[in-house]
């Protein structure tokens, strides 16, 4: 792999090819971590200059009650929308995988979503999910039943964890198809020589051989999870700036462009790479445990 | 396979099949609900008929008068436009240079560099506002494409991928007869790379076009030069309750994203599957 050796002027060449890169690395990621980091301990509205705040910004946190409520309803929104994109898309892919007739059309159909803009097809939503006349209400009382305010502080997490899922199942689907597409035919033939029912080769054999898919599909999952913005902020934005499903993204966001507090923003932010970090490192550990090749 | 057994495979199909075209309408509804709404007169919005008693295209023109969606609309190709050119440009180097190339250090900034992909944008994006509005940049677009001539670990990611596919004599052999690594790149990689190329370019597009955060956070209230995604979220503000004209606006925002996929169909889902696992 990579045999060549660069020699003389190539290396001029080679720096100029990496410098975009390079430069992206040490200002656009590494040295902007470095910044939000010793902005977090700062107070600064960027119209006064900036004043030392030691930690109050991270002493803050705890006791803010829209922060507070941000962290649980990010946590709660990634805990059904994480399991809920891998599982239906896995079945998806599964279903996709029989070669059925229309395999195509389907394939299409269930891709769309994931193509759209999510501020466009949100609007969309926001009528589904409406409490006056919206799509899903009138549904409900034509078959006779009372209307549910869908985006209400109590409903708006299940109404926004099914938006975002139905964007994202043609994602995953994709990922799962091309992971069960790579399982040599011969385990199937073997198996079903063998007797193996359809459920067994599902278990013992698509199941394992899609570790790896599974893996690598779970860990995107979860970080976009904890980024999800989109949908959040189209159908739960209240009048007053405010949601009924306030998330870390969207506090961040409130904080720091809103309002302009940086090193309150800087914080949050700190706060939200700090999880994803340790959620990744979580499933790498147990990805090594469990001894699944990636 | 014996009787019963084929049996059971045909029941399984037979299930896949309708549990398939469930979860297709569910996917596909609502768009041919948002191509009706967009059709219908705003006095019958309400009506719940999927075919509108009344066919207009009325919605188009009053949805310009209200909001300068075609400026937007324009707005978006040009910031996505130039966002693909520098990220094509930029990751298609570097990914070379990782494929081909040993250098000091070269494991350890792939390494860096694939790091950043678990990297919130939340926490780059404060010093990075902080520095475009210090430049006066803050209200244009600029800082909604300069960032995408400074390489990504996607792209990169994806470019290496299928650079490493191409055979190094390829490169042994130029370099014999005297090209530079530049030359060998623009002659020789670069055209054998088209597919990864048109399937990354697409999805560079296609995130560029739907980006609403970093809109949002640089273009926030000037309808003439903002993005079509800020302009669906500013119109979402100040008429709510007028679908038809609200999803004629969405319309035009998803079109051209759903247009280029039924084209290049085949290239959306290599990038997907090209990025997954190689």
């Amino acid at each position: 792999m990579g045999s060549l050796r660069p020699l003389g002027l190539e290396r001029a060449w080679l720096l100029i090819f990496l410098l975009p890169t390079l430069l992206g690395l040490a200002l656009g990621a590494f040295g902007s971590i470095f910044a939000s980091i010793g902005i977090s301990f700062m107070d600064w509205d960027l119209l006064t200059p900036p004043q030392a705040a030691g930690l109050s910004n991270y002493a803050g946190l705890p006791g803010d009650r829209l922060f507070n409520q941000a962290f649980w309803n990010t946590l709660a929104f990634a805990g059904l929308y994480v399991p809920a994109t891998v599982i239906i898309s896995l079945f998806v892919a599964l279903g996709l995988n029989r070669r059925l007739p229309g395999t195509t059309f389907f394939r299409v159909a269930f891709f769309l979503p994931t193509v759209s803009s999510p501020t466009a097809v949100g609007l969309l939503w926001t009528w589904i999910y409406a409490q006056d006349n919206g799509v899903l209400n009138n549904l409900i009382t034509a078959m006779g039943g009372d209307p549910v305010r869908w985006l209400s502080r109590d409903v708006a997490l299940y109404s926004v964890v099914i938006a975002n899922v139905w964007g994202a199942i043609g994602g995953g689907m994709i990922i799962f198809l091309a992971g069960l597409q790579s399982i040599p035919r011969d385990f199937y033939e073997v198996a079903e020589m063998d007797g193996a029912r359809a459920w067994q080769r599902l278990w013992f054999i698509t199941l394992p051989a899609l570790a790896p898919s599974m893996f690598f599909q779970t860990v995107l999952t979860t970080i976009n999870a904890f980024q999800a913005f989109d949908y959040i902020y189209i159908l739960t934005r209240t009048g007053n700036g405010n949601s009924t499903l306030p998330t870390m993204v969207f506090s961040i966001y409130r904080s720091g462009f809103r309002f302009f507090r940086m090193g309150d923003a800087a914080a949050q932010a700190v706060v939200l790479t700090l999880i994803i970090l340790v959620l990744t490192w979580v499933y790498f550990r147990l990805q090594k445990k469990w001894g699944a090749p990636a | 396979m014996n009787a019963t057994a084929k049996k059971r495979a045909v029941w399984g199909d037979v299930l896949a099949f309708a549990m398939l075209t469930f979860g297709a309408l569910c996917m596909v509804g609502p768009f041919i609900w948002m191509i009706s709404t967009s059709l219908k007169p705003v006095a019958q919005q309400y009506d719940m008929q999927l075919i509108p008693q009344t066919l207009t295209l009325e919605n188009y023109p009053r949805l310009l008068e209200i909001m300068p969606i075609h400026r937007q609309l324009f707005n978006s190709f040009t910031i996505a436009a130039i966002s693909t050119f520098g990220q094509l440009l930029t990751c298609s180097m570097a990914g070379f240079i990782f494929a081909v190339v040993r250098f000091p250090f070269r494991n350890l900034i792939f390494v860096l560099l694939l790091i950043t992909l678990m990297v919130p944008s939340q926490i780059t994006v404060i010093p990075q506002f902080i520095i475009f509005r210090f430049l006066g940049l803050y209200g244009t677009q600029a800082p909604l494409y300069l960032p995408a001539f400074l390489g990504g670990a996607f792209g990169t990611f994806l470019m290496r991928q299928y650079f490493l596919t191409i055979p190094i004599e390829l490169a042994e052999a130029a370099r014999i007869d005297g090209a530079s690594l530049a030359r060998i790149f623009f002659t020789i990689y670069l055209p054998l790379a088209k597919p990864a190329l048109a399937a990354f370019a697409i999805f560079a597009f296609m995130f560029s076009w739907n980006d609403l955060f970093n809109a949002l956070i640089y273009l926030p209230s000037n309808m003439e030069t903002t993005t079509v995604t800020v302009g669906l979220a500013l119109f979402q503000t100040q008429y709510a309750g007028q679908w038809p004209l609200m999803m004629a606006g969405s319309l035009l925002a998803v079109a051209p994203i759903i247009i280029v996929f039924f084209l290049a169909q085949r290239y959306f889902i290599a990038g997907i599957s090209m990025s997954g696992l190689k």
